[in-house]
């Protein structure tokens, strides 16, 4: 069995997004909408670099962030392109990161867990779907997803995020936004190959003196188990609109189905107490 | 992106907490349930559970206007509070998907199977008592519906803390005894409201009993819960839970005043459900405080980071 609980019949599918060889094309984003026929978002000049995608939603599988940071001038590669304006005003230079953004498909989900219906499901590929047959639009997996990725879709009312491209997969074909990335920053595959060669790049990465690369979600003793989808990152999570720590809600419920028992005796308790005497 | 400040905080010991962000967008969704369906949904619910637990009581000790206030309450209030409910789905038509699974790791499948018997006990138990038909079934009904009724109290409160919701997440171990409380005196508050004061004592004490826990739960939710308890003193929630403790506390008082007058017990009883309501929606509007700020979900998991 695998930790997800699957029987180990098929290998675990998963996404490497690589951002360090991001180009910011949104070939991604374009891609996930024409395949999986997600409505367009409507236009909305957001006013954060090249971003007007905004965040994930149920309209928004797949989101490039884009982060301009300045730093050393030293830091920035001389590509040896004509420069214009003052390049000596002050010294510094400008970091540009992208990130293709995605569902995690968490080892251990907290929308697949605090579904009442049974939408959502784990595949034999241990990636997390929503049945849009079966969704209610009760709405719980939305607060319940640590990295904000699940939505409901305003005029519809039921639930919606990245499939990994289910109906693509079960064909052997890989997702579309994978399909579709011309500088392989998102690479589908095996999750445990793709762990090998995720350590290898941030290895290479280090050794060529970029020591901010980290993975992100490859390690399955986080609090969420690990995810199906990580990523290769150049700076902290949250500068990428990722939490930096997070747990499956569903982890503590234990706990919390307890401390809710124990207040529901204290309420029988202090209405027969309040009764003491009271007979007439 | 550039750091961001936190805004500034009460106590001068505490340097601002300083956090990193994505151009200050929040990291977790805001919950997307609407208001007033869902915080109207646990103020009723929690209010039928605690009067339901009250009638079955009343009944075998013989008050019967206590018994028949309490049953009403219980079948009205569950019945809204399903109807609040469904009218919050997406697709509402699909509301009995609700019980395709019985899904423990899920608090609103669990939620379900506690509210649909129990409205249904409740509803034939006060159909019996309003019509004089097959009184031992409704007798039945309601004592199945009083048994079931603490859990009806508690059960929202890990719906709302079984959620990456900052501030219901961090107050999952104070939220089932805040809404213990609440249930309690809104449930008195409601028999407070409709029962002569000869048959009221045990409303009053069980509303005592309510208050103090609500208060107490309310007090560590504002105070312990690091930079999160911000959002239970701040804004639209700081605002509501105020009242709440604020109303709660007058019909504490009013209730001991009341023990003679019929119109102190009565104003007694509004002010406490007017304080269960203040505080579910007090609870509801602190989440979305902490789910639209990243500062809620980053700062309190870089502490729990440095602390490993």
């Amino acid at each position: 069995m695998s930790e997800s609980g699957y029987a180990d019949t098929q290998p675990r599918m998963g996404f490497f997004t690589d951002t360090s060889v991001c180009i910011g094309c949104k070939a991604c984003e374009v891609a996930c909408k024409e395949w999986n026929l997600v409505p367009a978002s409507g236009e909305d000049l957001l006013g954060m670099s090249y971003d007007n995608t905004g965040d994930l939603g149920a309209n928004s599988w797949r989101h490039v962030a884009f982060i301009e940071q300045q730093v050393p001038a030293s830091r920035v590669d001389n590509l040896g392109m004509p420069t214009i304006g003052a390049p000596e005003q002050d010294g510094a230079g400008v970091r540009w990161l992208m990130s293709s953004d995605v569902c995690k498909h968490c080892t251990h989900a907290a929308c697949l867990d605090v579904c009442p219906t049974g939408a959502l499901f784990r595949t034999e590929f241990d990636t997390v779907v929503v049945q849009p047959d079966i969704c209610n639009g009760c709405g719980y997996c939305v607060p319940a997803c640590p990295y904000g990725v699940i939505e409901k879709r305003e005029d519809d009312g039921r639930a919606f995020k990245c499939t990994l491209c289910y109906d693509r997969i079960g064909d052997g074909l890989e997702p579309a936004c994978a399909k579709a990335c011309p500088t392989d920053s998102i690479q589908y595959g095996e999750l445990d190959e793709l762990r090998e060669r995720a350590e290898r790049r941030k290895q290479e990465l280090h050794d060529d003196g970029v020591t901010e690369a980290r993975l992100y979600g490859e390690n399955p003793d986080d609090g969420v188990g690990g995810t199906g989808a990580f990523f290769l990152l150049l700076d902290e999570p949250e500068v990428y609109g990722l939490p930096p720590d997070p747990v499956v809600t569903t982890r503590d419920l234990p706990d919390m189905w307890r401390r809710a028992g124990a207040a529901a005796l204290g309420v029988a308790a202090a209405v027969v107490a309040s009764f003491v005497g009271a007979r007439r | 992106m550039s750091r961001a400040q936190g805004s500034r905080r009460e106590q001068a010991m505490v340097a601002p907490a300083e956090f990193r962000s994505y151009y200050g967008r929040p990291i977790v969704k805001e919950p997307a349930w609407e208001q007033p369906d869902v915080p109207l949904y646990l103020f009723l619910g929690g209010t039928a559970g605690a009067s339901a637990s009250l009638a079955a009581m009343a009944r075998v000790s013989g008050l019967p206007r206590l018994a028949r206030a309490g049953t009403l309450v219980a079948a009205g209030g569950s019945l809204a509070s399903v109807a609040a409910l469904i009218h919050d789905l997406g697709r509402p038509e699909r509301f009995l998907y609700m019980l395709r699974v019985f899904k423990p790791t899920s608090p609103l499948s669990v939620g379900s199977w506690i509210l649909a018997p129990f409205s249904g006990l409740a509803t034939a138990s006060a159909g019996s008592v309003l019509t004089g038909r097959l009184r031992s079934i409704g007798t039945l009904a309601g004592s199945a519906a009083g048994l079931l009724g603490p859990a009806m109290c508690t059960y929202t409160a890990v719906l709302l803390a079984d959620t990456a919701t900052p501030a219901w997440h961090e107050g999952r171990r104070e939220l089932p005894v805040l809404f213990a409380g609440s249930a309690a005196s809104s449930g008195a508050g409601a028999a407070l409201l409709l029962v002569p004061t000869s048959e009221a004592a045990p409303a009053r004490r069980l509303g005592l009993a309510g208050a103090a826990a609500e208060l107490a739960a309310e007090h560590r939710l504002e105070h312990d819960l690091g930079v999160v308890s911000e959002t239970y003193r701040e804004g639209r929630a700081g605002t509501l839970l105020k009242a709440g403790k604020a109303l709660t506390a007058v019909g504490a008082g009013l209730s001991l005043l009341g023990k003679r007058s019929r119109l102190a017990s009565a104003a007694a009883g509004a002010a406490y459900l007017a304080a269960g309501a203040c505080t579910r929606f007090g609870v509801y509007a602190a989440g979305v405080a902490s789910s639209r700020d990243p500062k809620y979900t980053v700062v309190p998991q870089r502490e729990r980071m440095a602390g490993r």
